[in-house]
This record gives structure tokens, C-alpha cells and sequence, in this order.
């Protein structure tokens, strides 16, 4: 397998540890080392600045089909030694399973990407409280109705990660990104909302901080007035960044170590029709114009293009090596992990349509119904397993094709199931989000709105 | 943990910069966590971490520099960098730390002084007795995790405090599979105690609840929509209050406005019935610590009193602009973050009735044995939260199991519309509460109660 360009330092650490492997036994290191900086400000006056270094290695050690692991929050070359004979004894405590074992290389070439750009290290606290100042002013001065903000932030973070194996890996990559974001508070009479915008690109010269300040107080002032709802079954527009958490969801229940473990509700569905032609999902790490690219995933294979549901198809499930080897087929090269937990299967980088309906003219295809622009209670309203959803939501009434009035202390329910079964219209036009997801608004014909 | 003239060095340097307050505060972390999965017992994982955090506060600016390098070298470093947010220059007095006494004693049986292989044992006991209880469980695992973190803070104010904190936890979780599809069922015990958790706690009795549950639920219909009364079982719910009010009465949020609770000390906030606590000295409770992470005693604070709103929770920095000491609410995920104001273990006092008769007199509605998570906005005081377990009540009596939904409310109108009050206090399950990226442990509790009206959000008509 190709290397990319080695660093001293981290990968001569991951190398240096597996070498130390001995005859009858796999070892995986994954080592990372990285810096943040947050600024934080509020009233015109800086309130925090934060930064450091975070560091890291995971060890993983698999002996005769038993795995262990153990990481430590330093790259100190003894105490990665430490590290390596703890990752051995737990090893020597798991069951032992055929289809446990590091992956190996399979030969996909490795997207060409540029994930780290160098004018993040010309970045000066100066610069980062600058623009923090002045997402916080220009929210100020956007509306009457705006009278604080909660936080203005400006943040950047640059890390480099490698991973080495027995069984032939060897990668090392190094990304960054930076971001501005601001929680505007609008106010009008006894109604308090607040907003969030944020902004988040590879180059801090590439930063909109406008956007920011205007997504977050549009999303602000949209909620003031904002009532409860009738109930009732309704159909719903979700906008890019709720269709983005909600296919996030079912996309999640692709993983093939879901399914193997009799954990996914379309388990037993590949190749058949779940969901409405219109829907087409996919894991894209390799389209570098997102924030969530990647060079390789979390076991070092060759980050690449997965469709999961093609046109309403179910096409695949994502895979890791152990969970590919269990189901008798090969990595997607879906790992996704940190230096202090094992890989798990995970998408990427979602991107979810396009579809064929312009953007602006799904209002007035619902007709009737309501527009969803923000979730809460996903983590404990969606069961992925069961598939059942009910979430907290809040957005805008849709009468006679128009948008109608806000609404908020409501919630949505229905199934994974049957939401997707139920889209009636995608959105033509895609969104990029600030994780780097990429999106569309879409219909769903009939939800249960819960309200009055 | 780390030598007096190396934290005084660090402090100095923190105030060279003629700043107002420095701080060094130093985590050691160790944690070993098993787990096992589809009839096997899948891995051991162990992890380590240790670093330093620096934080100096000049007027109304905070620095903050972490580092995992404990050197001299590292933690002057670290120090310089936080002390970048103060201009001016000058010859700060030399600081005198003053241990206080040392926390964290009460552990019997420190987890690392138990085989790896017991605590593994213990993950099949509840497999074997899951899949005993119910042959419709189709899937189950179970984790054990137990973690162990020494602290050290010191400050410019002279405070030298240590506490170790060992938590102790077991989940199971079960698939129960039928015609109607797959049901899930989730539990875990936690408390901040050593492996002696196991002395009084059986995990096969936790699998065998977990399985009942899951199977239960094959039976559930889809929940009612639309506003109903709401009951809710002793310990199952005081999510309620974290959600409700809780981050509402975090003086960080007061004094930024994003609270629905700000200026309202004095007021009738709540039915008078209600006495809100929150408790950090509560001793094996999962929020529990001696000191928090800004070296102040942990301490029990009464928020609401019969309905009244006696006081919001206080940190260093937030005391420190109104003149009033901390509340001992100053918490942190990690040496990697600046603390901020947190709550430990939060949880309503026992009303005068009788909870059978709560649910008799209602006629209709639902009751929540167990809720999931939740989150809040606090600007508004809307929230949302789960039901992981919930019947209907018909005619005062418990009837069906109802499939997951969440309930949604506000959190002012919510306190008012709780309408009766149980004798049963319980506290609940060990929590993980979020807030601004930064996860801590948290406790609650609550006796059986009835909200009047709640939003549901189900399917059903």
C-alpha cells in the first residue's frame, strides 16, 4: 500500500510500535495529533480564548481471533510501549471468533485530496477575535427585534492521523478547517428565540461571516410569534439540514455490523425497494469541495464512493473488516474511529439527492401541510433498531402554498420505515452544510404533527 | 499529582501578565470498559489520559491553554499561552496554596484491584440471563465500564483541592423480535462507588428487567398524540427537572438572557408543592463529587422552594462578577475544557400523596415508567424527551404498553401544571448531560408525579 507523505513524529511512532509485533499476533496502531483554538466573545468584549494540543494513539493487538485494545492520551514512546502489553492482556481476555482480525489492503487507489490548508497556521488571535467581533456586530445591526447574542465563536483546528498494521497499512493524513458561528437571541414583546449560523470552510480566507450572521438571525426572527400546532396527519417539507439528520439516521441503519447483529430494521431488504424512487443516498468521502472528505477511513483503506439507496433501491450496506468478513463480503472501507475506541462502520460523508423538483417550488407543491426547519430530541426520539420517530420539531405552517405562520412545541412522528416510502418530492438543488454534509429539501406526504 | 512548586511556577506565570486569577487544574484518567455483543464477549478496551489546563482571567477575558505534556516545561508553556490574554506586565505576590483535605475516600473496592476476568464474567451472567427471561430476545449486550479520575486543582486565591472520583457502571440492552417487527428495552446501573456497586446490585436482575421490557413492548401500541395527562413513575423521570428548569437556572445562561428564568428569583415558579435540589454532595450518586472541577466543595442547593425560585447555580466566574461564591456547580469534561456551570445531581422532594391514587385518579392518560433523553431550549423553555417505557392509563388504571414517543412541553408551564405530587422518591438511572460539546455524569430523581397536560407525540389518532 501506498504511503502518503510520512511525518516525524506520529507515524514514525505507529511504525516504530508495530514492529514490536510479535510472530503470532496482528497489531494495528492508530496515533493522531492535533491543535484547536476556540475564541469565544459576547457584548463586544472577548470573553474566552482556549486552545492546545490534543495527542493520542490507540493500540489494537489480535491474537488467535481474540482483540483488545487500549488507548492513551499521549505520543510518549514508553507509555505507548505500556499501552501496547495492555492492548495484549485484554486481548487474551475476549472469546475468540474466526472473523476477528485487522483488515487487509485491498488495492483502491486513494483519493487525491487536499484536506489541510496552510494559511489555517497564519491564523493570529487577532484575526480570530476580529471576526468573532464582527459576526456579533453584524448580527446587531441586522434587525431591531435582535437584542443580544448568546455566543459569537471563531474556531480553528488543524490534525494529522496515522494508522500502521501488521497486516501491511501504512497512511498518514493530515486536515483542518476553521469556522465562525453566532447564536443570535430576537426578542418582540414577552418571546425570546434564538438562532444559530455558522460557517465552516478548510481556508480561513474562504470565510463568509455575512452568512453566518444572516442564517442565524433569519432562523431567529423566523420563530418569533411562534405558537402550537393543531395535530393532525400533515404533509411535511423538511429543509436541507433536517432532511440531511433524518437520512443521516437511515443511513445509519446500513451498517453492516447493524445487520449482522440482527440490528437494522431493512436488515433483510438489499435489493429490493424501500423507499420512494425519487430517493437516492450516498457516502461520498471522496469530493474534496466537502469538509467531511477523507483520504482513507478509520482502518486505512482507501476512503470511496458508496451509493446506499439508488433511485429507492436498497444497493448496499457499509462495511468495516470484521462485520465484511462476517457477512462474507469485503470493506466498503467504512471504518470511522478516534484514537480511543476501535473502529466502527459509519458513513462518511452523507449526501443525500439530488432530486428533480426545483428548490423553490416544493412550498407550493405541499399545498397544504407544514415546513420543518429544525429537530430536537433525535437521540432519544428515533429508535434505529424498532424505527420508530418522534421528534421534537419547529418551523413554519404551509397554507394554499404559502408559508403561514411559525410553530414550536410540537412534535412529528412516524416511522423510518414509512418516511421513506412516503417522499413525494426531492429537491433539485443541493445544500452544503457546515459538517460538509451535502443535502435537499424533500416532502414527505403525511406525518403525525402532535400539538394542541 | 504533580509537585507544589511546579503548579506554584505555573500559577506564577499565569499572573505575570498582571492578570486577576490563574488556575492549574491536572486530570488523571484511567478507565477499563468490556463489552459484549451477539453471545460473545467482543473486547477489552483500556484508556489512558492525564494532562493539564491552565486558565488565567484578566478583567473579563479568559485564557485557556491545555496540555497533555505535565513537564515544567510543558506547563510553563501552557501557562504563557493562557496568560497572552493579559497586556500589561507586573510583579504578581507570591501565592500560598492551602490543601484542604483530600476527597474521594469512600471507595471500598477500587475497581483496578479486580481481575479483568471478573468483571468479564459478569458480562455473560447477564447474557445468559436475558435470553433466559424471554425467548423472544433476539439480540442482547452488555457493557461494564469502570473509570477512575484524580484531580488536582490550584488557584491564585490560595485553593489546593484534590478529589478521586470512581464511577462504576453496567448497561444491558436487549432486541426483542415478533410479528410486529423489533422492540428495544435499556438499562443501566451506575454510581460513583468501586466494584462493591456489585454487592448490592445484581446485573442478572438488570438483564432480566431489560428483557421483560423489550418483550413487553412487542405487545405496545403506537402512543396517543396531542396534549393529555401525563404520569410519571418514581425515578423514571427526573430528566424532567434537568430539561424543564434545570439548564434554565445555569447562571452562565441567565447572564447571557438566553433564560426563561432570569430575573425571576423571588417568584412563584412552580406548584407550591414543588422543592427542586441540586445536590453534589449526595454521596454514590452518579453526579457525585467532594470538590468540582474549579476546586470548590461540592454542595446541596436548594433552587426552588415550595414553588419559589430561591437561586440559580453558580460558577467561579459568574459568582465572581456578582460578588457571591460558587455553588459548586463549576464542572469540566475533560482538562481539555474551560469549566462552565453544570449540574450534579438534580432531583424533586417527596409530595403527601399516595401514587397508586395518583394513577386511579386519572381517568386517561399516559404512564411513563421510564424516560429516555432529553434536551431543552432554554431561550424559550421548550424541551422534548423520550419514553423508553410507557402505558396507557384507562380509567385509572394501567392498561397497554405503548410503543416510543417522545413528549414535548414548556418548561415554566410544565412546573405549574404538575397537578400531584407522590411519597415515593426515588432517585434514577446515571446520565451523561450535554452541553456546549461537554458531556459530564449526572444524577436525578423524583417521586411519582402527574404533569395535567404534556404534549405526546405519537402516531395514533
Amino acid at each position: 500500500m501506498s504511503s502518503q507523505r510520512s511525518a516525524d513524529g506520529i507515524h514514525e511512532l505507529a511504525r516504530h510500535v508495530v514492529s514490536l509485533a510479535r510472530a503470532d499476533e496482528q497489531v494495528e496502531v492508530y496515533a493522531a495529533r492535533g491543535r484547536s483554538t476556540t475564541v469565544r466573545v459576547h457584548a463586544g468584549q472577548v470573553e474566552s480564548i482556549r486552545s492546545g494540543d490534543s495527542t493520542g494513539v490507540g493500540i489494537r493487538v489480535v491474537r488467535a481471533g481474540r482483540q483488545g485494545f487500549a488507548s492513551a492520551g499521549t505520543l510518549d514512546r514508553e507509555i505507548a510501549f505500556e499501552t501496547l502489553d495492555e492492548a495484549r492482556s485484554n486481548a487474551a481476555l475476549a472469546e475468540p471468533d474466526d472473523d476477528v482480525g485487522l483488515v487487509e489492503p485491498d488495492g483502491v487507489g486513494f483519493p487525491e485530496l487536499e484536506l489541510f490548508s496552510p494559511d489555517l497556521l497564519t491564523l493570529t488571535d487577532e484575526t480570530r477575535i476580529n471576526n468573532a467581533l464582527l459576526v456579533e456586530h453584524i448580527v446587531l445591526g441586522l434587525d431591531p427585534r435582535i437584542d443580544g447574542v448568546r455566543v459569537a465563536a471563531f474556531s480553528d483546528a488543524w490534525g494529522e492521523a496515522s494508522i500502521v498494521s501488521t497486516q501491511g497499512v501504512d497512511v498518514w493524513s493530515k486536515g483542518g478547517s476553521c469556522s465562525v458561528s453566532v447564536a443570535p437571541l430576537a426578542r418582540e414583546g414577552d418571546d425570546t428565540q434564538i438562532g444559530s449560523g455558522v460557517h465552516a470552510v478548510r481556508s480561513p480566507l474562504d470565510i463568509d461571516i455575512e452568512f453566518a450572521a444572516n442564517d442565524g438571525v433569519e432562523r431567529a426572527l423566523s420563530m418569533l410569534g411562534a405558537t402550537k400546532p393543531e395535530s393532525g396527519r400533515v404533509a411535511a417539507l423538511f429543509d436541507a439540514r433536517v432532511s440531511a439528520s433524518l437520512m443521516g439516521i437511515v443511513a445509519g441503519t446500513l451498517s453492516g455490523d447493524r445487520v449482522n447483529r440482527g440490528r437494522s430494521p431493512f436488515g433483510d431488504r438489499l435489493g429490493e425497494i424501500i423507499a420512494s424512487p425519487l430517493l437516492t443516498i450516498v457516502d461520498d468521502p471522496t469530493d474534496g469541495s466537502s469538509l467531511a472528505a477523507d483520504i482513507h477511513d478509520g482502518e486505512g483503506l482507501a476512503a470511496r464512493r458508496n451509493v446506499l439507496i439508488d433511485a429507492g433501491q436498497l444497493d448496499r450496506f457499509l462495511y468495516h473488516s470484521e462485520s465484511a468478513r462476517r457477512a462474507g463480503t469485503s470493506s466498503t472501507g467504512s471504518a470511522v474511529r478516534g484514537s480511543r475506541s476501535t473502529p466502527a462502520v459509519g458513513v462518511l460523508s452523507l449526501v443525500v439527492g439530488p432530486g428533480s423538483t426545483p428548490n423553490a417550488e416544493l412550498v407550493s407543491s405541499v399545498g397544504e401541510g407544514v415546513l420543518v426547519e429544525a429537530v430536537n430530541g433525535l437521540h432519544s426520539g428515533v429508535n434505529a433498531i424498532s424505527g420508530d420517530i418522534s421528534v421534537g420539531v419547529r418551523g413554519r405552517m404551509i397554507r394554499n402554498g404559502q408559508l403561514a405562520e411559525p410553530i414550536r412545541e410540537a412534535t412529528m412522528a412516524t416511522t423510518l420505515q414509512r418516511m421513506l416510502l412516503d417522499i413525494t418530492a426531492v429537491g433539485s438543488e443541493v445544500e452544503v452544510l457546515p459538517g460538509g454534509v451535502r443535502s435537499v429539501p424533500m416532502v414527505v406526504d403525511s406525518v403525525s404533527l402532535s400539538g394542541k | 499529582m504533580l509537585d507544589r512548586d511546579l503548579v506554584e511556577a505555573a500559577i506564577a506565570v499565569g499572573l505575570s501578565g498582571g492578570a486577576d486569577f490563574a488556575e492549574v487544574f491536572v486530570e488523571d484518567r484511567q478507565s477499563v470498559s468490556a463489552f459484549l455483543d451477539d453471545g460473545r464477549v467482543e473486547e477489552l478496551t483500556s484508556g489512558r489520559d492525564r494532562g493539564a489546563g491552565i486558565r488565567v482571567i484578566s478583567g473579563e477575558t479568559t485564557g485557556y491553554a491545555h496540555t497533555a505534556d505535565l513537564s515544567a516545561e510543558g506547563l510553563r508553556h501552557a501557562a504563557a499561552a493562557a496568560a497572552a490574554v493579559s497586556r500589561s506586565s507586573s510583579n504578581p505576590e507570591t501565592v500560598v496554596l492551602a490543601p484542604s483535605e483530600p476527597g474521594g475516600t469512600t471507595v471500598v473496592t477500587y475497581p483496578e484491584t479486580v481481575p479483568k476476568a471478573t468483571k468479564v464474567a459478569m458480562l455473560r451472567t447477564a447474557d445468559d440471563a436475558a435470553r433466559a427471561a424471554s425467548n423472544s430476545i433476539s439480540q442482547a449486550s452488555a457493557r461494564y465500564s469502570d473509570g477512575r479520575r484524580k484531580i488536582l486543582i490550584a488557584n491564585s486565591e490560595g485553593v489546593w483541592a484534590t478529589d478521586d472520583q470512581v464511577r462504576t457502571l453496567f448497561s444491558v440492552s436487549c432486541v426483542a423480535s415478533g410479528d410486529t417487527g423489533m422492540q428495544t428495552g435499556r438499562e443501566s446501573i451506575g454510581h460513583t462507588m468501586g466494584f462493591e456497586l456489585f454487592d448490592e446490585f445484581d446485573v442478572a436482575d438488570l438483564a432480566e428487567r431489560v428483557a421483560k421490557r423489550a418483550t413487553t413492548k412487542l405487545a405496545a401500541k403506537p402512543s396517543p398524540s396531542g396534549e393529555l395527562p401525563v404520569v410519571i413513575k418514581r425515578g423514571g423521570g427526573g430528566v424532567l427537572f434537568h430539561e424543564a428548569c434545570g439548564h434554565g437556572l445555569e447562571a452562565d445562561l441567565i447572564s447571557k438572557g438566553a433564560s426563561v428564568f432570569k430575573d425571576r428569583v423571588g417568584e412563584q415558579v412552580a406548584n407550591p408543592d414543588i422543592t427542586l435540589i441540586d445536590d453534589g454532595t449526595m454521596a454514590r450518586e452518579w453526579g457525585h463529587f467532594s470538590y468540582d472541577d474549579e476546586g470548590h466543595a461540592a454542595s446541596r442547593n436548594t433552587l426552588i422552594e415550595n414553588g419559589v425560585l430561591t437561586d440559580y447555580m453558580w460558577d467561579h466566574i459568574r459568582a465572581r462578577t456578582q460578588g457571591r461564591g460558587s455553588s459548586g456547580n463549576g464542572r469540566r469534561q475533560s482538562y481539555q475544557h474551560l469549566p462552565m456551570v453544570r449540574m450534579t445531581n438534580t432531583y424533586v422532594l417527596n409530595g403527601r400523596e399516595d401514587p397508586d391514587e395518583i394513577i386511579a385518579q386519572t381517568p386517561y392518560g399516559v404512564y411513563v415508567a421510564q424516560l429516555g433523553g432529553g434536551q431543552v431550549n432554554t431561550a424559550t423553555g421548550d424541551f422534548v424527551f423520550g419514553m423508553l417505557e410507557a402505558y396507557l392509563i384507562e380509567d385509572g388504571k394501567i392498561t397497554e404498553p405503548l410503543r416510543e414517543g417522545n413528549l414535548i412541553g414548556n418548561g415554566p408551564k410544565v412546573l405549574h401544571d404538575i397537578d400531584a405530587l407522590g411519597n415515593d422518591f426515588e432517585m434514577g438511572h446515571p446520565g451523561m448531560c450535554g452541553k456546549d460539546g461537554q458531556g459530564v455524569p449526572v444524577g436525578d430523581g423524583q417521586p411519582t408525579l402527574r404533569v395535567s397536560r404534556l404534549t405526546v407525540g405519537g402516531t395514533a389518532a
